[in-house]
């Protein structure tokens, strides 16, 4: 499924065209340069020893503004550890991620205000979790004859094309399936989980995959952000509807290397990377915009301009951030405390306290 | 069996000789070595894991073998660790000696199913007549800088499991033939690998004659205290005895356990009657764990010469915490000194 080629055509398609405006277009363009742009800063304090570790979204930008803009307020998005893009639609600053990768928390936004639950490293976790919150968008009676209401709601989680092979996800889409939860599985195939080719995950395309559980399963060209949108606001219509789950398999590419721990050029041909390269989300939206007249020269400088700021108050920002005290280790281990806990956080802030005292190195 | 006879190894395939002179190789080069020992000895020993075979896995440490013994020995395995285990416990029923890597120690959970109903038990439930060859590697611990779920210490999940059992190396020599000994061993074995050392350094010996896997090492002797660790902490345990020998005139007997399951406790016994203190190291939360265990027993074995109680330095009982923190968690030469302390002081 397709609506803009990589060369900035726009196609028409039978049953996901979709009407926008030049605003809204803008909008999506701009978005893309932005979580692009924190991106590729984000690496680059990486590289500059200001993080531990960075998990790259280039070439993803679009599959994850279509998704996120599609959802509505009221919508839960449960995120594996790459959907900065999702955040960004999400409401959450650029900034409000660093901490899990810099290692000063485990993630900083509220979920409940938010709707975007932590992020989630265990690979395919969340997607029964994201269920079980449908189920219960279900049981709350916010999905069915009432969906055009505000209070209509659905659930998107999103998930890599390893992690379909793991027994959680398939767990996830049989719960799906048999509860009816009104439930998006979004997937975003990016072809790759670390070293690993699709082919080691499946022998048929992971659409296809949905039919054998009961529920639609579709491909949408990951790469084109008015694709990605239509299709998985079509989803979410049929899950606040009452006709989900859903399956989107997202077909992508991972631009980037897994993490900045990883090596690609030990198990991929760079020849993959620059026939990717042709089919950029972000250029053909320009063109796009450009062959349409919506945008001119002044917009895209202006954009520019805009991420420049983004990326300089992102690295300003990572560089003061505040080591949490040791005491942080010790709370919120239970939601009603622990005597226990508390008893050996005492007894090593004591402890701590000599060092102080004596000045001395640790 | 448990002894590895070294004079009948093949020539490892990286080029040295097990008869030359002594090779300085690190933590993770040895297991390499080792791993590449066992599958050249036996066509049977096949290698499971995520990203271990063009890749070599993301420490490495199955570097090039795929290249050389195929893709049917060494398996990139779709993304799912209770696929790895379950599967390898069918191919050991067919006579295979898999050996599992788990990528990092947080991914293990969901094979954990796999392990404590099925792994551990089989032996057990078939009255002996189906064997568990399997081996799951796993590189444990913190220190790392890494994000949620990459530096957990599990090991007594798994050493609480009758059926099991649990060793840990913590130098390039253990390494190197315990991960042999632990192939060859017809029991299913958890093998804990301390990740923040893979680098360390030391010579290997090839023409070594190994001590058993089931056995724990006096690696510093001392009178005036015992430490008993494993794994990563080894290091940090005798760099404090160092330190005590040198600023307090201590004389600190380490220990390094080395097998978690069954744990051999005589050699840290024998030194208790001597020293007459104890301190547990490790990593772990301290609650209900093998350093527990082990203050259990030798308060039982060894209560009419304990000078003191037993002291554990351990983990918070806390989840572990976000990385800038890591220090403050992991027991450092410091708190290892201030255990000793403790213990001296009673
Ligand atoms: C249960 C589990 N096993 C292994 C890992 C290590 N790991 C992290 S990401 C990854 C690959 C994931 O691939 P995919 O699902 O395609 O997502 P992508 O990273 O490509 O976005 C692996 C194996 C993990 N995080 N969790
Ligand atoms: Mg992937």
């Amino acid at each position: 499924m397709q609506l803009l080629t990589p060369e900035g055509e726009r196609v028409a398609h039978p049953h996901f065209d979709i009407d926008i405006t030049p605003d809204e277009l803008r909008g999506l363009y701009r978005d893309m340069v932005l979580v692009r742009r924190a991106d590729r800063e984000s690496n680059a304090l990486q590289r500059q020893g200001q993080l531990g570790i960075w998990v790259p979204l280039l070439g993803q930008e679009a599959a994850q503004i279509g998704a996120g803009r599609a959802m509505r307020p009221r919508d839960m998005a449960f995120p594996s550890y790459r959907e900065h893009g999702v955040a960004w639609c999400r409401g959450i600053d650029p900034t409000e991620l660093l901490g899990i990768f810099r290692g000063t928390d485990h993630g900083s936004w509220d979920p409940m205000a938010t709707r975007f639950h932590p992020y989630t490293i265990v690979i395919g976790n969340q997607c029964l979790n994201a269920v079980g919150y449908a189920m219960g968008q279900r049981f709350d009676g916010r999905i069915g004859d009432g969906h055009d209401s505000a209070d209509a709601e659905a659930t998107v989680v999103f998930f890599g094309d390893g992690a379909t092979s793991q027994g959680d996800v398939n767990e996830a889409f049989v719960w799906g399936a048999v509860y009816d939860a009104p439930v998006v599985f979004f997937c975003q195939n990016n072809q790759w989980a670390i070293s690993e080719p699709m082919e080691r995950q499946s022998r048929i395309p992971l659409y296809q995959r949905a039919s054998g559980y009961g529920f639609p399963g579709i491909r949408v060209d990951g790469n084109d952000v008015l694709a990605t949108l239509a299709v998985t606001r079509w989803a979410l219509e049929e899950c606040r509807s009452g006709n989900g789950p859903v399956l989107i398999e997202a077909f992508t590419y991972r631009m980037d290397a897994h993490t900045t721990s990883d090596d690609p050029s030990r198990y991929r041909l760079a020849d993959e990377l620059e026939a990717w390269k042709l089919k950029d989300p972000i250029e053909r939206v320009k063109a796009y915009l450009h062959r349409q007249q919506w945008a001119d020269g002044d917009y895209f400088a202006e954009v520019e301009r805009e991420s420049d700021a983004l990326a300089a108050r992102l690295r300003e920002y990572c560089q003061r951030m505040p080591v949490p005290s040791a005491d942080r280790m010790f709370s919120e281990v239970y939601a009603n405390g622990s005597s226990a806990v508390s008893a050996q956080r005492d007894e090593f802030l004591t402890y701590l306290s000599q060092f102080e005292q004596t000045g001395g190195e640790r | 069996m448990t002894e590895v006879d070294a004079r009948s190894r093949p020539r490892p395939a990286d080029g040295s000789d097990p008869g030359q002179a002594p090779s300085k190789v690190t933590i993770g080069k040895a297991l390499n070595l080792g791993l590449r020992a066992a599958m050249e000895r036996d066509p049977k020993v096949i290698l499971m894991g995520e990203d271990i075979g063009r890749l070599g896995g993301v420490f490495r440490i199955t570097d090039g073998l795929q290249k050389d013994f195929g893709e049917q020995r060494v398996l990139d395995t779709p993304l799912a660790e209770s696929g790895i285990v379950g599967a390898a416990i069918g191919l050991a029923i067919r006579g295979y000696r898999p050996v599992c890597e788990i990528q990092f120690d947080g991914f293990i959970f969901p094979a954990f199913d796999q392990i404590v109903s099925q792994l551990a038990k089989l032996n057990y439930r078939s009255q002996g007549r189906i064997r568990m060859p399997v081996v799951i590697r796993v590189p444990f611990g913190g220190g790392i800088g890494a994000v949620e779920h990459h530096s957990e210490s599990p090991e007594s999940y798994f050493a609480h499991t009758a059926g099991l059992k649990v060793v840990a190396c913590s130098n390039p020599v253990d390494a190197y033939w315990m991960i042999q000994q632990a192939i060859e061993s017809d029991e299913p074995v958890l093998f804990f690998e301390p990740k923040r050392r893979y680098h360390e350094k030391a010579e290997l010996d090839l023409t070594a004659t190994p001590v058993p896997l089931h056995s724990s090492r006096v690696l510093r002797r001392g009178g005036t205290a015992t430490i008993a660790c494993y794994g990563p902490m080894v290091k940090t345990c005798l760099e404090a005895a160092e330190s005590a020998a040198e600023q307090e005139g201590h004389d600190l007997e380490v220990i390094d356990l080395r097998t978690l399951s069954p744990l051999d406790l005589e050699p840290v016994h024998e030194s208790v009657r001597r020293t007459g203190r104890l301190v547990v190291a490790s990593e772990a939360p301290g609650e209900s764990s093998i350093a527990s265990e082990i203050a259990a027993r030798v308060q039982q074995e060894c209560f009419y010469s304990l000078e003191a109680p037993v002291v554990r330095v351990t983990g918070f009982d806390t989840p572990y915490p976000p990385s800038k923190l890591e220090e403050e968690y992991l027991p450092d030469l410091d708190r290892v000194l201030h255990a000793v302390e403790q213990s001296l002081g009673w």
